[in-house]
């Protein structure tokens, strides 16, 4: 298995494709284990941005001048490998946003406010990321709906009977996370997406860390709208894409106005333009919508089914090697997970070991992860997290184990 | 010795290292030996916001002088060892000297990425409350 891996993948020339992984840190070789927050960028990203500024930038749509049209196409090319990449079934289908939470908050802001009313019931679980919570309070606060929360076992698995005993016909909308960003837990959505729809409910799938590591197929899952960000996909910052099925996103009403989203503007009355248009108010971010293309071609490139089998052998590796340490819990033992390692030492704060860990060149998180309802869930005020991307290595958990041997020496 | 005096001593001490890791472990030393702060003294009034971690000062003047205490909770070892520092440059001195100190070691001895992470976990907070208490106690005392 691990050879095989190893055939499919050479990680040293992978490496050599992303240039920021070349630089020492306090005198020492970067580790960058901060893969969930964001990942970096190959050089093919980079340069497609730099290509884009420097040959054929231009506001879209509108132009009629060469340059206008090239930009134009290179947008509406990125539109069409969104839509192979999630095999949605029409281009219409696919927003640009600027992430994950944007993409919620649209269709918080347009569906919710359109379609749900006093006593309707949202469900999410434990644990969302805020930007899969706030939203569906701020909406609860305005319209007087109920939010529900799936709760979490203490291996960090969703706890589905409870998932179905929340279901009802009240529940009108249910949103969860694809993959948990901190604890790595793979979601069973399907199942999730099935019971929701036997209830007439919409799901929204929150797919911030999945998009680079799980095979995505919106059609077969049957999600009525996913979101994810490209910055965690080896794409640019500020770019994301909210997936929605045509009949749901032709039903809502736009949600932000201004250009590019409108047919026809009087002061007595405007006509809205089509899907995905009409919510797309304002110039978009062009160059990194341009970009993401290429991100998802290296993805591609790669294979994901490829990727995952080699995230899966260094979480694997950094499981059972961490798992030695004096002192050291996992938080997150989910049997389905992504490269995401969470963990606790006991007796030391974890902001203390995310500065000595910085301090010998590893990039690690510390802290709540922007799942605070999840830390509380587990009695902890957060946790040190390690998680991986396809350039990272064996012998990069090595020198984690390394370091936090040095904060367990430096402390105690 | 006066403020200064033991800013110069705290940098030559910190001169003696070249390895962030080193002058960290320095720190996480200060605050093994820092007293206990009494529980009672723990109080939200005395919390520092703005850390990540739970830290606590607090203040009295004796003499004419000010002596600070402080702690953080128990595992939070590197803010300790920061409140450590801070009353070692500012406890038993004078109120007014406290409230105009000019703390310039900090930038000075080089420590890193303790500097940022401190940024965010409060050391600005805990030099401005240790600052409010000499201007509260210069005030008194002027009256
Ligand atoms: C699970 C999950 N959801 C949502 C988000 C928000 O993504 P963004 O900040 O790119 O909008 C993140 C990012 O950390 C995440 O991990």
């Amino acid at each position: 298995m691990q050879s095989a891996i190893d055939n499919a993948l050479d990680i040293q020339q992978i490496r050599r494709n992303f240039p920021i992984l070349h630089q020492e840190i306090n005198g020492r070789p970067l580790v960058y284990f901060d893969n969930a927050a964001t990942t970096q960028k190959p050089q093919s990203v980079i340069d497609a941005l730099t290509r884009y500024y420097e040959g054929y930038n231009a506001n879209i749509h509108r132009g009629i001048h060469h340059l206008a049209e090239q930009a134009t196409a290179a947008f509406e090319d990125s539109r069409r490998a969104v839509q192979t990449f999630l095999n949605a079934k029409h281009w219409q289908e696919i927003i640009f946003t600027y992430g994950t939470t944007d993409g919620i908050n649209l269709v918080a802001n347009s569906y919710g406010r359109r379609f749900l009313t006093a006593g309707d019931e949202i469900i999410i679980s434990t644990m969302e990321h805020h930007s899969n919570i706030v939203p569906w309070q701020m909406l609860c606060e305005e319209r007087g709906c109920v939010l529900r929360i799936i709760p979490v076992d203490e291996n960090g698995d969703l706890i589905l009977e409870e998932y179905e005993k929340l279901l009802s016909e009240k529940t009108k909308l249910v949103s969860v996370v694809h993959v948990s960003n901190s604890l790595g837990t793979i979601n069973p959505v399907k199942t999730i997406i099935d019971k929701a729809h036997e209830v007439g409910a919409v799901v929204l799938i929150d797919g911030a860390q999945a998009s680079s590591h799980i095979e995505l197929d919106v059609q077969a899952l049957d999600a009525d709208f996913y979101a994810f960000s490209a910055h965690k996909l080896y794409g640019p910052t500020g770019m994301g894409v909210l997936y929605g099925k045509k009949e749901l996103l032709d039903a809502m009403p736009p949600y932000r106005g201004g250009g590019e989203m409108i047919k026809e503007v009087t002061f007595e009355k405007t006509t809205y333009n089509d899907i995905p248009y009409k919510f797309e108010a304002g110039t978009p971010n062009i160059a990194d919508v341009v970009a993401v293309k290429t991100a998802l071609e290296y993805i591609t490139d790669l294979g994901k089914e490829t990727i995952a089998a080699h995230e899966n052998d260094l979480l694997q590796y950094a499981t059972a090697q961490l798992s030695e340490l004096d002192g050291l819990r996992i938080i997150g033992q989910a049997k389905h997970k992504i490269g995401v390692i969470s963990f606790v030492l006991e007796g030391i704060h974890h902001q203390d070991t995310g500065v000595i860990l910085d301090q010998q060149g590893i990039a690690v998180r510390t802290g709540h992860h922007c799942t605070m309802p999840l830390m509380q869930r587990f009695g902890i005020a957060g946790t040190t997290r390690a998680s991986f991307a396809v350039y990272n290595t064996r012998d990069e958990i090595d020198r984690l184990v390394l370091g936090l041997k040095r904060v367990h020496k430096m402390m105690l | 010795m006066t403020i200064n005096e033991k800013q110069d001593e705290i940098i030559e001490e910190f001169d003696l290292f070249d390895d962030q890791l080193d002058k960290t472990q320095y720190i996480i030393d200060l605050g093994k030996k820092l007293p206990p702060m009494p529980e009672t003294q723990k109080t939200d009034e005395n919390r520092i916001m703005g850390c990540q971690s739970k830290v606590w000062v607090d203040a009295e003047l004796k003499d004419d002088r000010l002596y600070f205490y402080g702690d953080s909770e128990p595992t939070a070892q590197i803010s300790k060892g920061l409140v450590g520092l801070l009353v070692r440059v500012l406890s038993g001195q004078k109120p007014e000297d406290v409230a105009n100190a000019d703390l310039y070691f900090i930038p000075q001895v080089g420590m890193g990425n303790l500097i940022t992470s401190l940024r965010a976990g409060g050391l600005a907070s805990m030099i401005e409350r240790m600052k409010a208490f000499g201007r509260a106690y210069s005030v008194t005392e002027n009256r």
